[in-house]
């Protein structure tokens, strides 16, 4: 019997007197797509950057791969993690950010070799046939040696995903990947994406491309004020939604 | 496909004529005005009482120009501990840890809060306080052996510029944005590594004017350790007036020397800034 890559259980997250997450649970199974979608402040965001532990929970568990993020289980009560452990746990996710926060000292094949090199200690020569390998893949073997300031919001978006796929993660979280894009250059991400999750890569992406949604994920979640309102296949909450909110919701999308 | 409207009568085509010169008469008059003070000034040094011959012969005299490589030594060696101190009194400043945070903030205080001149004195006055010095059971010296100019001009002038230093760090660092921490930690780096790989380098960038201005400040600042007797440029150019009475000559070949040190900087710290300006301007693509 297969086990769930992601599990998350009775999630709470406060940002002083706001609910951001409001007991979540969830649970993610290894090669699924799944998209995340909701109004802003809905707590989508927040439940990703929970997972990759930019953000710390207040109250539950998350689980990556079977092992407890963040957090140590010692004589009934949990102690935090050091940075060191929850870094090592970082390398499981990729993250994928709306403003795709490269590095602007480094060209795209530095942005990529980075983490590999500096973090995980591997060889610069191996790392280095990689990352141009993983640059062919989003089609950008040309711009290796380009800055950030010298390629366009897609091609960026493009090197992020290189990047965050160079550390071979099991998981990839997309945190609207393509709302910082002019509306020309959004198909060019999604694009990578797409070969990305037919490649069986497990994926959560928050976003708000509904097209995306229906074309590729298995599986959709509809939040709201901090909670799942709805979940389940892309046809069926995108095309025929059981909750009013979520009707309301799609309705003022579409 | 209609024919475009026909065009109002009334507006002639201007495009033959070209744009007459200005005669710009403020500019004549005040560069004029201008060139009549600086002769003013010119004349009455040239006729006041200097001894030119003087100064030419004391500007390339052998205890001026070991005065300059002194003030250099000491500029670069106190600008460096300065910077270190200053890096790290920030990383501490910026960190979440409250004891790191308030001994940060408690050395920027007491340091920034003092006259340089006065830590200065009190370096070199350790001794009055402290005896002998040393790691008890280990080592220990006389103070005044140990105190010597060299050492109190370099730990008083340091450790104050680390306090400035620290400020302009901090200013750097927080210039860059928070994405950048969080893109490094995404790929699983620690604090440190993160501030060292990611954000420190685009700091730079930021801090290098500032910086510029604060090591051009130290190149002069170091004339303070006269005091304690440091043999830098405007301590021998004092010592060489106390003999020959010659002030105001010694005084100016002190001031050239200062003026030519700042001179070179300027244009090495542009060599500084497209250094670390990499990924920020768009290059020819």
């Amino acid at each position: 019997m297969t086990k769930p890559l992601v599990a998350i259980r009775s999630v709470a997250k406060n940002f002083g007197e706001f609910q951001a997450l409001k007991s979540v649970s969830l649970d993610v199974w290894p090669g699924e797509v799944m998209c995340l979608i909701g109004a802003s402040g809905s707590g989508k965001t927040t439940l990703l950057r929970c997972i990759n532990q930019l953000a710390t929970i207040d109250a539950g568990g998350i689980w990556l791969d079977g092992e407890l993020l963040g957090v140590r289980e010692q004589g009934g009560r949990l102690h935090r993690l050091g940075e060191r452990e929850i870094g090592r746990q970082r390398l499981k996710t990729g993250m994928v950010f709306q403003r795709f926060n490269l590095f602007p000292h480094k060209t795209a094949l530095e942005n990529i070799t980075e983490g590999p090199v500096q973090v995980q200690g591997r060889k610069a020569d191996e790392v280095r046939t990689e990352a141009l390998e993983l640059l062919r893949r989003v089609g950008l073997s040309a711009k290796a040696d380009s800055y950030p300031a010298q390629l366009s919001g897609g091609q960026q978006q493009r090197v992020a995903i290189a990047r965050a796929l160079a550390m071979k993660p099991m998981l990839m979280l997309f945190d609207e990947p393509t709302s910082a894009l002019d509306p020309e250059l959004v198909g060019e991400v999604l694009a990578v994406m797409k070969e990305l999750a037919r490649s069986g890569m497990t994926m959560m992406v928050v976003t708000h491309e509904l097209g995306f949604a229906r074309e590729v994920a298995d599986r959709v979640v509809y939040m709201d004020q901090g909670a799942i309102v709805e979940q389940g296949r892309a046809s069926d909450v995108l095309g025929a939604p059981r909750e009013e909110r979520t009707r309301a919701f799609l309705s003022a999308v579409i | 496909m209609k024919p475009a409207p026909a065009l109002a009568e009334g507006f002639p085509d201007l495009s033959g004529m070209s744009i007459a010169r200005e005669p710009h008469w403020f500019r004549w008059l005040s560069a004029a005005l201008i060139i009549l003070v600086l002769a003013a000034i010119a004349r009455a040094f040239a006729n006041g009482q200097i001894e030119w011959s003087y100064v030419s012969r004391f500007l390339t005299a052998k205890v001026i120009l070991e005065g300059i490589v002194n003030t250099m030594v000491m500029a670069v060696l106190a600008m460096a501990l300065g910077i270190v101190l200053g890096i790290v009194v920030a990383i501490m400043r910026l960190s979440p840890n409250p004891v790191l945070k308030t001994v940060a903030a408690g050395y920027t205080w007491l340091f920034r809060g003092t006259p340089l001149i006065l830590q200065l004195l009190l370096w070199f006055n350790l001794a009055l306080v402290f005896p002998t010095i040393g790691i008890p059971g280990v080592w220990s010296a006389r103070a005044v052996d140990v105190m010597t100019p060299f050492l109190a001009a370099l730990l008083g002038l340091g450790i104050n510029q680390g306090a400035y230093t620290s400020e302009v760090m901090r200013a750097g660092m927080l210039s860059v944005d928070i994405g950048q921490y969080e893109a490094a930690q995404a790929i699983g780096m620690g604090r440190l590594r993160a501030l060292r790989r990611i954000v420190l380098p685009q700091a730079m960038r930021v801090v290098i004017p500032p910086l510029g201005n604060e090591f051009i400040g130290m190149v002069k600042a170091t004339s303070l350790a006269s005091v304690i007797q440091y043999p830098e440029l405007l301590h021998n150019a004092e010592n060489i007036y106390y003999a020959n009475s010659r002030v105001i000559e010694l005084l100016i070949v002190a001031g050239l020397w200062y003026l030519l040190v700042v001179s070179i900087l300027t244009p090495l710290q542009m060599l500084l800034e497209r250094r670390f300006a990499r990924g920020t301007l768009r290059l020819a693509q």
